[in-house]
């Protein structure tokens, strides 16, 4: 039953890419004798209608619709595809959905832009860097030596001579983890529980959203703190996200519940449960893809959270480590009294500046993704030849924002 | 279920947190992996002490008996509590209730302030936002609250601490009343305790300024409504409309949002509190945990989520008066 309707949107974009696709390659006037062509194989259908009824004189000439009306042959619904969907065209259309038409949108955006390009950065930071940069040690060069001095050590040294540019490299991939896994256990325990436990209601809905507020009540830093004590879970970075979003996901949980709340209502859902659509089914193909944009966008405020915690936690000097990273950093610069030395200050900016920027970045990021999501930035979009119109920033700012602050 | 009053079915719901919270707790202490009576009595063994005597100790402290079967601990451990008795600090050598009860107003104190001052800066710039949206000002003030908005607070704290405190000597670097001045209600103590809570509070502050965006949000959204538009043409005066209409609509989705960051700010203060010294509740707990003082470690947990738990139930009750549509409301099962 879900079948159907997933093929009926298939449909629905095959044939507009095919013609699409025949507008490039072909004169209008073929396409539009294809069109007739295709027209003459259906009125077999029309005119049995038309004869069934028989009320009309002229059934033969203008075939009367089922229902009841009498549209013109070049009703531009009675057109079929008559250009077989090619592999390679499924490759195409995916990759103008998915890739070209989500980058033009967010790259018309100078916010969108610089939020990319920090981000962009960072993972190349995080992926290639240690490949690249020589990991740091102890006693490499002069002890607090100033930044942007000497090349060797761009970013100067910490009070044993190490690199803090490469420390910073080395950290990013280990934030990174802890961000992949934290942001994706987060928005993941957080949608379903809030998506089961607003479309089900009753007794689903009752004790789902006490779990929920018990885990909203928990101050995430104390019982994140707790756990890492007692838990024997090692410096493993992946296991440290997941054990951050355990504080995280009830508030997007709320969330998804009170929008589910909402969307449970519209008619389509109402429809899916006449047709016998079993309730899985509807929550997670039908109405969960409708809240996409939220989850993403909430998405890069997990990952934000993710950062912010993990950071602190390690600056507290509380999670366990294998390698170094901006939380770590802090916690060092800190206990040996860099904020009273003279001299020091770099070696708490450059872990600082590198957690601000990133977060700079993925705010940016949510906001432009905001936009991809937004259907009418879309249509924008599609229409246009190209060049920026000026008023697609207020809508986004907009929208924007109410993400921030409802977060 | 249906007819029971929304405020006694939102205690009700305040209770049965509590109670999962203080149970959870019990968990972790009785019977996680590397629980920490586990680890107590193994601490005391390496000391040389005899296996009996330690256990005998932990069960004094943790106030769980490490040899009863779990339910009966369970039951015991639940009594204790309902009784306040969060077992005797380690390192202290105090009951854990006591270094919290001395601890805990001091904490208030900085997060009340803090959610106050920031919740007014909050609406109040908000509200200029919106009414001159899309101006320079509006501009300014917004990249400004997204780029606070994206510095953690501990990270400005350490500023704020480094310059105001160590480089130009403003404000003390530490601790959380003036030393040498005997406690009492007269004006060398009280600005003393301000002057030590002025910049953890103006931490907490400037890093909430994203407040200032959901507001303007509101506002905005508020300022298209129509029934905006009749109250304009019914001839309500503009202060009118602006106190009793597009405030009160804009700022209730902010008490929300307030609410939900009583939580994140209980749990910020353990890292506010270590870099400004400042011993309130968290910074106990995090001593605690750094010595390995699991007994108040706990009673930091249990508190620190009880406060929270107790907070949040205040601002829904009072909150169902504020906007009468909020009170408990059906939703048909499917």
């Amino acid at each position: 039953m879900t079948d159907a309707s997933d093929d009926d949107g298939h449909n629905v974009g095959a044939t507009g890419d095919a013609d699409d696709f025949n507008g490039t390659t072909e004169a209008p006037d073929a396409d539009s004798s294809r069109h007739a062509d295709a027209l003459s194989a259906i009125p077999s259908r029309d005119s049995t209608v038309a004869d069934s009824t028989g009320t009309d004189a002229h059934a033969g000439s203008k075939p009367v619709r089922p229902d009841g009306g009498n549209v013109g042959v070049d009703s531009p619904f009675e057109v079929v595809s008559s250009v077989e969907e090619t592999p390679l065209d499924r490759v195409r259309k995916a990759y103008d959905s998915y890739v070209r038409a989500p980058f033009f949108i967010v790259w018309t955006d100078w916010r969108a832009r610089i939020g990319f390009t920090i981000v962009f950065t960072y993972l190349l930071m995080g992926i290639v860097g240690p490949h690249v940069i020589d990991p740091t040690e102890v006693g490499e060069a002069g002890a607090l030596a100033k930044p942007f001095q000497n090349w060797e050590y761009p970013l100067g040294t910490d009070n044993m001579g190490r690199d803090l540019f490469s420390q910073v490299v080395f950290s990013t991939t280990e934030i990174l983890k802890m961000v992949a896994s934290g942001a994706l256990a987060t928005v993941g325990v957080g949608t379903f529980v809030g998506a089961v436990a607003g479309y089900k209601g009753g007794w689903v809905d009752t004790v789902l959203s006490s779990i929920t507020d018990i885990f909203i009540n928990l101050p995430g830093l104390p019982t994140v703190m707790v756990l890492a004590l007692l838990l024997p879970i090692g410096g493993n970075p992946y296991v440290i996200g997941v054990l951050l979003s355990i504080a995280a996901w009830g508030g997007l949980a709320r969330a998804i519940r009170s929008q589910m709340l909402t969307l449970r209502g519209e008619s389509f859902v109402e429809a899916s449960r006449a047709m016998g659509i079993p309730s899985r089914d509807i929550i997670f193909k039908e109405i969960v893809p409708h809240l996409m944009p939220f989850v993403v966008i909430n998405l890069t405020n997990a990952a934000r959270r993710v950062i912010f915690s993990a950071v602190g936690l390690y600056y507290l000097g509380i999670l366990p480590f294998e390698n170094l990273n901006w939380g770590i950093t802090l916690n060092l610069a800190y206990g040996s009294g860099a904020h009273y030395r003279p001299g020091a200050l770099h070696w708490f900016l450059v872990p600082m500046v590198a957690i601000v920027v990133f977060s700079v970045g993925l705010i940016l990021l949510g906001q432009s993704l905001d936009r991809v999501f937004n259907p009418r930035v879309r249509a924008r979009h599609e229409k246009r030849s190209e060049g920026v119109d000026g008023d697609g920033e207020d809508e986004a700012e907009l929208t924007g924002e109410q993400m921030v602050g409802g977060v | 279920m249906v007819n029971i009053d929304w405020r006694l079915r939102r205690v009700g719901q305040t209770v049965f947190t509590a109670w999962a919270v203080i149970t959870l707790s019990f968990v972790i202490v009785r019977m996680m992996p590397g629980n920490p009576m586990g680890a107590m009595i193994q601490q005391l063994e390496q000391r040389g002490m005899d296996p009996v005597r330690a256990r005998q100790l932990v069960e004094l402290r943790l106030s769980v008996d490490p040899t009863k079967p779990i339910p009966a601990a369970y039951v015991e451990y639940m009594v204790n509590m309902a009784q306040g008795n969060l077992g005797r600090s380690v390192y202290y050598q105090e009951s854990v209730v006591d270094v919290i009860a001395q601890a805990l107003p001091w904490t208030l104190f900085v997060l009340s302030w803090a959610t106050f001052i920031s919740f007014f800066i909050g609406i109040s710039v908000g509200a200029l936002m919106a009414y001159w949206e899309g101006g320079k000002l509006d501009v300014g003030l917004t990249s400004w609250a997204i780029l606070m908005g994206s510095i953690p607070f501990y990270v400005l704290a350490i500023m704020l601490l480094i310059f105001m405190a160590y480089r130009w000597g403003w404000f003390p670097t530490g601790g959380r009343r003036a030393t040498g001045v005997p406690p009492g209600l007269t004006w060398p103590y009280i600005s003393g305790v301000i002057h030590h809570a002025a910049l953890p509070i103006l931490s907490m502050i400037v890093a909430s300024g994203v407040a200032s965006l959901g507001m303007r949000g509101n506002a905005i959204r508020v300022l298209g409504e129509d029934y905006l538009r009749v109250a304009r043409l019914r001839g309500l005066s503009d202060v009118t409309i602006s106190t009793q209409y597009v405030a009160r609509n804009a700022i209730l989705p902010m008490y929300t949002t307030l609410l939900i960051g009583i939580g994140e700010m209980f749990g910020g203060s353990i890292v506010l509190e270590q870099v400004f010294q400042y011993r309130g509740i968290g910074w106990y707990m995090l001593s605690a945990t750094y010595q390995r003082d699991y007994p108040l470690m706990m009673g930091g947990f249990v508190v620190i989520t009880l406060a929270v738990v107790i907070a949040l139930l205040l601002a829904d009750l009072t909150y169902g008066y504020l906007d009468p549509r909020a009170r408990g409301q059906e939703h048909e099962t499917y």
